[in-house]
């Protein structure tokens, strides 16, 4: 159908060394146009590998993958007219400045913005004579984007846009990819900022060892841990009580054990669940170290899912 | 203005220019480099011919006066008096060219000890033989006049200018591309144009064409330098051939260049491997001095370097006054090197 802009089928990436490295394990997506689509995964999931594949810059080893209903092999320039792509890191000229280079830019494309429409749209318009070197990290992203954006793509493609960017300027770009979207064009991000994807995604899929785990709207996934609620209980150790025996008190929907006395609850109802497992720890002779209940997160969904954290900080 | 050609020909420009680096390293250092060995090369000092003559203390006197007739007769010649021993020690160590054991007795009998390895030496026989002969003979036929030759296209500093621009041409299409390209791998800048839909060929031929100017503009100063009256170099041949050769020449170096960029990940990895193939080019392709110099065995692989066929073309048209039928054979090595390293680096390009 038209109405998708990215459909992609039991992709496969497999890089030659021994043992040959499976980087995508058998993907399967469809985007529809108008959507925010974030893949979410720790680093080294397969997130990259398959955004460049679906960017075209990457051959997959197996597997179909049709972008605006066409096809790498056989409309590669069509594609790229109707495209707009931000790398992970690209480190544009230093001694261009910001008009120049989204200039530059627009030199390569057939239709598309003026220079100054596409700095206006990431707000850069105070810096438009400013040489690259002397932008900040948010602004030199902000010129990235633009320089995605001057070819008016229908479609934007951003790996991890926001990382390393301090909380004022992730809010800016949250803010230019949001008009993007308002314009009813579509997004695929990648991102390992939770907060992120819950914010600007309509849907996301998490992504783990080249595998799809987890497809669906933020909600819907938080919605699968059966419970929207998390209790997380810390006590002293050797801790006198286990994860199964938390597991049977009333409302706890699964748990989660982790080091140093931690327990993670999934919990449909705090208000049922707490008094049980204040009753169980009573019981037990436990020292309660820490008790707080919260929103389920996507990363609850993700540990759960695999684990193991989804942004490995050790 | 809006092709995407000229923006990324006015790209190169700007980074170019507004690089303070990049403009010294381009057009200053070739140009003192030039100045300096130009100036220390202007004219070859006229060579010291060193004699030593053997005393011992009976012979002091004599020695004494006959050193002081050949000073006077032979303004080259630097005599020292020194015993035996010291004076073949000398020899040895090539502090002097010749050891002369004068007879006593009769100046027309002497003994030398000469070092047949050293041009320097055969020459102080012949200039002290000479020197005796005519004491001997006042007779023998001298010239009536000499004049010293002086004339541009046979001095160094002639065969040292065409020299210095073929090592910019190299220097200029090596590192300007090698460099550019390898730098821009890094910084992931050519996976960005690999991602929109730039033309290739749009992206090579501003490469290309931003250092053609920036070397050929290099080289035009080089050549107006030595042009100056204080250099003196004079173009021989057909200037058009000489232009054109040039263009050749700096067409051929980005084409190796680009070759020799077109894989390299790091840039460490790009500036060994422009070492590895300029370092031997300057030593044997004739820049300083004659590649003729090197054995025979290596002449044809000599020969077939790309800035030996450079030089050789450029001194051809500058010196000998060559036009276009005097360069066909270096033009052909050149446009061979351009045409294989081009075709080569089209099919090996790596973007990412």
């Amino acid at each position: 159908m038209s109405s998708l802009a990215v459909r992609v089928s039991a992709l496969v990436k497999t890089y030659p060394a021994s043992p040959p490295v499976e980087a995508v394990r058998g993907v399967d997506l469809e985007v529809t146009v108008g959507e925010c689509f974030g893949l979410l995964g720790p680093n080294g999931a397969g997130k990259t590998t398959t955004m460049e594949i679906l960017e075209g810059l990457l051959a997959p080893t197996g597997g179909e993958v049709e972008v605006l209903g066409r096809r790498w092999d056989r409309d590669e320039r069509e594609i790229r007219e109707r495209i707009g792509i931000s790398l992970q890191e690209t480190r544009l000229s230093d001694k261009l400045n910001v008009r120049e280079t989204v200039t530059l830019f627009r030199s390569f494309y057939r239709t598309g913005l003026t220079p100054d429409e596409a700095i206006e749209r990431v707000s850069l318009q105070e810096k438009a004579k400013a040489f690259v070197d002397k932008l900040s990290g948010g602004q030199r992203q902000r010129l990235a984007i633009a320089c995605a954006l001057v070819g008016d793509p229908e479609m934007l493609f951003l790996d991890e846009p926001t990382t390393g960017l301090d909380p004022q300027s992730r809010r800016q770009l949250w803010d230019v990819i949001r008009d993007f979207k308002a314009r009813g064009r579509t997004v695929i991000l990648t991102t390992h900022y939770m907060d992120e994807a819950e914010k600007l995604c309509d849907r996301v899929g998490i992504i783990d060892h080249g595998k799809v785990i987890a497809l669906g709207t933020p909600n819907e996934l938080i919605l699968q841990l059966g419970g929207e609620h998390v209790l997380d209980l810390t006590v002293t150790e050797p801790a006198p009580l286990t994860a199964d025996d938390l597991s049977r008190t009333t409302a706890v929907k699964s748990v989660r054990a982790g080091a140093g006395g931690t327990f993670t609850l999934t919990v449909t109802d705090p208000a049922q669940a707490l008094p049980a497992v204040m009753e169980l720890v009573r019981a037990k002779g436990a020292g309660l170290v820490g008790l707080s209940t919260r929103h389920a997160t996507l990363e609850d969904v993700f540990v759960t899912l695999t684990g193991h954290q989804l942004r490995d900080d050790s | 203005m809006n092709h995407p050609l000229a923006q990324l020909f006015l790209a190169r420009l700007r980074e170019f220019f507004r690089e303070k680096a990049a403009i010294f390293w381009t057009y200053g250092f070739p140009l003192i480099l030039a100045l300096i060995l130009g100036t220390a090369f202007r004219n070859r000092p006229i060579e010291a011919i060193k004699v030593d003559v053997v005393t011992t203390e009976a012979t002091q006197e004599e020695a004494g006066k006959l050193v002081e007739r050949w000073r006077e007769k032979d303004p080259r010649l630097k005599v020292e008096l020194h015993p035996e021993k010291e004076a073949l020690d000398r020899l040895r160590t090539a502090k002097t060219a010749l050891v002369v054991f004068p007879d006593p007795a009769e100046a027309a009998k002497y003994r030398t000890v000469v070092d047949e390895n050293q041009p320097g030496s055969v020459l102080a026989r012949a200039a002290v033989d000479t020197l005796v002969l005519r004491e001997a003979n006042p007779a023998a036929a001298v010239p009536t006049a000499t004049t010293m030759a002086d004339q541009s296209g046979g001095r160094y500093i002639d065969f040292l200018m065409p020299g210095l621009i073929g090592m910019n041409l190299m220097g200029g299409g090596l590192f300007g591309v090698g460099f550019l390209i390898v730098d821009m791998r890094v910084r992931k800048l050519l996976k960005r144009y690999l991602a929109t839909p730039m033309r290739k060929s749009d992206f090579m031929l501003s490469i290309m064409l931003s250092r053609l100017l920036f070397t050929i503009t290099d080289v035009a100063v080089l050549l107006a330098v030595a042009h100056l009256p204080f250099f003196g170099l004079t173009v021989h041949g057909n200037w058009v051939a000489l232009l054109a050769f040039i263009l050749l020449g700096g067409i051929t170096f980005t084409g190796i260049g680009l070759l020799i960029a077109c894989r390299a990940r790091t840039l460490e990895t790009a500036s060994g491997l422009m070492n590895a193939f300029m370092l031997p080019q300057w030593l044997v392709s004739g820049v300083f001095f004659d590649s003729s110099n090197f054995p025979a065995v290596l002449q044809p692989l000599i020969q077939a370097l790309p800035l030996t066929a450079v030089n050789n073309g450029l001194r051809a048209v500058i010196n000998d006054g060559a036009g276009f039928g005097g360069i066909l054979v270096p033009s052909a090595i050149l446009l061979a090197w351009g045409g294989i390293s081009f075709l080569l680096s089209l099919k090996l390009f790596r973007w990412l």
